[in-house]
């Protein structure tokens, strides 16, 4: 036990992207700060040179032994490796639509990015925190960054106002996770997830004694649930969505996903998978009840980051079924859905962006009216993505869906996979209604994109591989289920 | 034998497709002419299935294998047998119809009206062909995709409600298949429905299977009661996308009985064959008295579809009760009238829908009430409507006399009380065709409007000619279309009297 405490320079490897990613930020704050208002672009070339290494390093990693290093509290195995690069790339990506967002509302700060390479930071170190302190640290590095990131839109109060809200129920969820792993940590003795693993799975869970575990695992799940914005814990997301600038919420609507379901399988997987079949039960609900109100408040909404808010949560309940499961095939279907959901969501947003131009938030759906006719490429890109939102072949959500339902009605739960493919009917309704104000009705005002070409180019390609993905997903099946 | 012919079939028209997107709007007569070009080719191409097909064999034929997602056994597994290989070929036949149809009607986003028809017809094909069920599903699903664009954007003036409505009915029927599908996978390993068709299944396992299939075809066929988004749909949709919904999406329906439900779930469909038939059975009648109130000839054309894919469904189950021990000629005339009926009705119907399609290309009315005298200023065209409209009523030496008759022989077996209301249909459509085309062409020139019209053009009358050939071959002599199918739905009978349980 004795070496486990000690410090270990020759392992530092295993941390070197997050090492990287620190310092990077540091530099890209300071020239920011020196950098004349000409050159500003030059903060958002430098971060994503930064994004690009960090990422390179963290593929590189990918294949490596499973290593934990900092005293069994940092993990680096496949499934972390795989997830940062996969947010890192989401987050380039997120960044190229981004810059025309900022551009053009005249929020373009060196402060965003840094807050956005922060958050990466605190989101590479959920993925690979191998002990409830390590997962809090770098869940607390992403929330405040994100608090701050939805607020620097000062002048708008929507903004400000979801941001307090985001700030005030995140900060309650933080409270609830951290009363959670006190409960572990008293009644197992020990923070790192091995321990607490072999403790679960040694302990008589019937027993007096480990009724604190429970205790300890509702409270975990909460918090988890808060951060996926799992019902009834999803108050903050519509709110969030539609107060946050576009840019803002594309990224909080993707990315950290990933780091929530890392989160998640760190603690309820690796840590308290002796008790899955205590919190299964809890996720069943909370899946269900997602799915059904994320598809039918959705019906009402004429906002369309709101109605995409709504439509995540429905996303997050059919991610919290793979975890129903209890098999290693339904975590990988989860964590494909993630993929998936990500891919689409980045798009979803994408396009709205696209719309956006000096003094012109597009956050309406009937902003879309006409789009087919005024540019019918970024029209079908947009129904593409919609009809994969809602789960019709040969796009890739489908293949998500289909994943999960796979897995869900072979663990034996016919009756709620039936459920979750008639709210998954009801849900394609709003779909269409976005596809209906593009192509079925004529446009009363002027639409003419002016985003720049890169943001074109790249949302093309993010579009198109929803439908190429969709025809091969073989790989991205693969790769999930070898994460486990 | 070309190994590669139904992939092409499927996969040339979908890159044609987007070939003519790309060319775009601006540059429509090129967009025009290649899709015509891709889908006379298609067409040809297709026959080959037709020569090349050997009939003495149920096994399918023009396979293709490869292995798509490895996970979970999912194949890229196409052929076709004696019941899909003549709706492939009834599906590039009507694609050229449809497309030659929009040609100048159709000015508002002409390139991407054709690459939607293209499109959608490699989708069906793939529909008629896949032999894996996911293949299937995606397929299935997929074809909904140009269906709603094709109502939504060149539709009448409710085309919103329609086409939405249009997809989420048949979205929702679908979804229970995929579960279905599933279950079956999770059970038995494989997702090809040939193994399912030799999946062993409990009674009640049977049960859900059978109705999550019959919710998704009977939503496509359309049975009463889940009809009321046919009438919807065609009268919104376009000429050409009213075509394709009648001639061949709701074939896709019918099919699904033959592949899916009897072979995967023999035992429930012998016992729910009662309730299916009384649903057929109001279909052809109280549809039809529908039919005959109706003042608008889309509507009415729509109400006789369901009317007559009544008989597609009661032929097909009537089987259960028509089969003697050593006699299966009744079961046999039933199942072959009803894939008879499919095809004759796919060329009728998409005829009638032509015809209304030259009446409001040129009034722009599709109310009964509008018109009367057309004959005086349109004989030609009135020749044409006449006949359609009489193989729509099933007069013999028509196609839809074959179909019809085959399949109330089969009933008449069973039970003699179906077979007379079955035979009900003979007078009710006689009466609202007849008395439909009374007052559209006979008769005095009310509207002044009638006088001016012109007769049909060039085009017009290639495309009906086509038809009304097509009807009557088939009406007199539909022996070779049986003969390819026979020996298919002899195996299919046998499937679907063999016990699973």
């Amino acid at each position: 036990m004795n070496n486990m405490y000690t410090f270990d320079t020759s392992t530092l490897w295993a941390a070197l992207p997050e090492i990287f990613l620190l310092s990077a930020i540091v530099v890209v704050l300071l020239l920011d700060l020196f950098l004349t208002k000409p050159f500003k672009q030059a903060t958002y070339y430098l971060t994503q040179i930064s994004l690009f290494i960090t990422g390179v390093m963290a593929f590189n990693l990918i294949d490596q032994p499973q290593t934990i290093i900092f005293s069994g509290s940092f993990i680096l195995d496949n499934m972390a490796s795989v997830f940062k690069v996969f947010m890192i790339g989401s987050t380039m990506v997120a960044m190229v639509y981004t810059r025309h967002y900022l551009i053009q509302h005249a929020l373009f700060r060196g402060e965003y990015f840094v807050l956005v390479l922060l958050s990466v930071l605190g989101m590479m170190v959920m993925v690979s925190g191998y002990s409830l302190l390590t997962l809090y640290l770098g869940l607390e590095i992403l929330s405040l960054s994100l608090y701050t990131l939805i607020a620097i839109a000062r002048e708008r109060a929507g903004a400000v106002e979801a941001a307090l809200k985001y700030f005030v129920l995140g900060a309650i969820a933080s409270g609830l996770l951290l009363y959670g792993m006190s409960m572990i940590y008293g009644i197992s003795g020990s923070i790192n997830i091995t321990d607490i693993a072999n403790f679960a799975a040694n302990a008589d869970l019937a027993s007096r004694e480990t009724l604190i575990l429970n205790f300890g695992l509702v409270f975990l799940v909460i918090g988890i649930a808060f951060k996926l914005g799992a019902v009834p814990f999803h108050m903050w997301v519509p709110d969030v969505y539609q107060g946050a600038p576009t840019s803002v919420t594309l990224f909080l609507s993707t990315v950290p996903k990933v780091a929530a379901v890392a989160m998640l399988v760190r603690i309820l997987v690796d840590g308290l998978g002796a008790m899955h079949a205590y919190w299964a039960d809890l996720f069943m609900v909370l899946a269900v009840l997602s799915i059904a109100l994320g598809s039918v408040v959705a019906l009402m909404q004429t906002n369309i980051k709101r109605l995409l808010a709504y439509s995540t949560i429905s996303h997050v309940g059919f991610i919290m079924l793979g975890f129903v499961t209890g098999v290693i095939s339904g975590y990988g279907a989860a964590v494909f859905y993630v993929f998936v959901y990500i891919l689409m969501s980045l798009a979803a947003f994408g396009i709205v962006i696209l719309l956006n131009k000096k003094g012109f938030e597009a956050d309406q759906i009937s902003d879309f009216k006409g789009l087919s006719k005024h540019s019918p490429w970024f029209a079908l890109m947009m129904l593409v993505v919609m009809l994969s939102m809602a789960g019709v072949p040969p796009f890739i959500g489908f293949y998500a869906k289909f994943f999960i339902l796979q897995q869900v009605i072979s663990a034996g739960f016919v009756t709620l996979a039936v459920v979750a493919v008639v709210f998954a009917v009801i849900s394609a309704y709003y779909y269409l209604q976005i596809i209906k104000s593009m192509y079925f009705e004529e446009s009363d005002k002027d639409i003419t994109i002016v985003a720049p070409m890169d943001m074109q180019l790249v949302l093309s390609i993010n579009a198109v591989l929803i439908l190429v993905v969709g025809i091969f997903p073989d790989f991205w099946i693969k790769l999930s289920l070898s994460l486990f | 034998m070309d190994n590669s012919l139904l992939s092409l079939l499927i996969w040339l028209p979908i890159f044609g497709g987007a070939l003519v997107i790309w060319l775009g709007n601006e540059r429509a007569n090129t967009a025009r002419w290649l899709s015509v070009a891709l889908s006379i080719v298609v067409f040809i191409m297709s026959l080959s299935l037709f020569t090349e097909f050997d009939s003495s064999t149920h096994l399918m034929q023009f396979e293709e294998k490869a292995s798509w997602i490895s996970q979970f056994d999912v194949y890229y597994h196409i052929g076709v047998d004696g019941i899909s290989m003549p709706l492939i070929i009834l599906t590039t036949f009507s694609s050229i119809l449809v497309l030659i149809a929009g040609w100048e009607v159709i000015q508002n986003r002409p390139a991407h009206y054709m690459a939607a028809f293209l499109m959608m017809e490699g989708l069906i094909i793939g529909v008629f062909s896949a032999l894996d069920g996911i293949l299937f599903y995606a397929f299935w699903e997929a074809s909904l995709i140009p269906m709603l664009l094709i109502i939504g954007v060149w539709g009448g003036d409710n085309r919103v409600y329609a086409a939405i409505k249009f997809f989420l009915y048949t979205f929702l029927g679908s979804v229970f298949m995929l579960v279905s599908l599933i279950y079956m996978y999770n059970k038995g390993g494989s997702f090809s429905i040939l193994d399912m068709h030799n999946l062993s299944l409990s009674a009640s396992e049977q049960a859900w299977i059978f109705w999550a299939f019959f919710m998704a075809f009977a939503v496509k066929v359309p049975m009463f009661p889940v009809h009321t988004w046919l009438p919807d749909a065609h009268v919104q949709a376009p000429t050409g996308g009213s075509v394709i919904l009648a001639a061949i999406m709701l074939k896709m329906g019918g099919y699904g009985f033959f592949r899916f439900s009897l072979p995967i779930t023999p035992d429930a469909s012998l016992e729910f064959s009662e309730i299916v038939i009384i649903l057929s059975l109001i279909a052809i009648v109280y549809i039809g008295f529908v039919a005959l109130v109706q003042r608008d000839m889309k509507k009415l054309i729509a109400y006789s579809s369901i009317s007559h894919m009544g008989f597609v469904t009661l032929g097909v189950f009537a089987l259960f009760l028509a089969y003697t021990p050593g006699a299966a000629e009744g079961a046999l005339l039933g199942l072959e009238g009803a894939m008879i009926q499919m095809i004759s009705h796919g060329f009728i119907s998409a005829a009638m829908f032509l015809v209304v399609g030259v009446l409001y290309d040129r009034l722009h009315s599709r109310e009964i009430s509008t018109y009367g005298g057309v004959i005086n200023s349109m004989p030609k065209f009135t020749g044409f409507a006449v006949l359609f409209a009489m193989a729509n009523a099933g007069l013999p030496g028509t196609s839809g006399f074959v179909g019809e008759f085959m399949v109330i022989l089969g009933v008449m077996q069973a039970n003699i009380w179906y077979a007379v209301l079955a035979g009900t249909t003979l007078i009710v459509g006689a009466a609202y065709t007849l008395w439909m085309v009374k007052r559209v062409f006979w008769g005095e020139v009310t509207n002044p409007a009638v006088s001016t019209l012109s007769d049909i053009n060039a085009r017009e009358f290639g495309i009906l000619a086509i038809l009304a050939v097509a009807v009557v071959a088939m009406g007199l002599y539909p022996q070779p279309v049986i003969d390819v199918m026979h020996v298919s739905i002899e195996h299919l009978l046998n499937q679907a009297l063999t016990s699973k349980l």
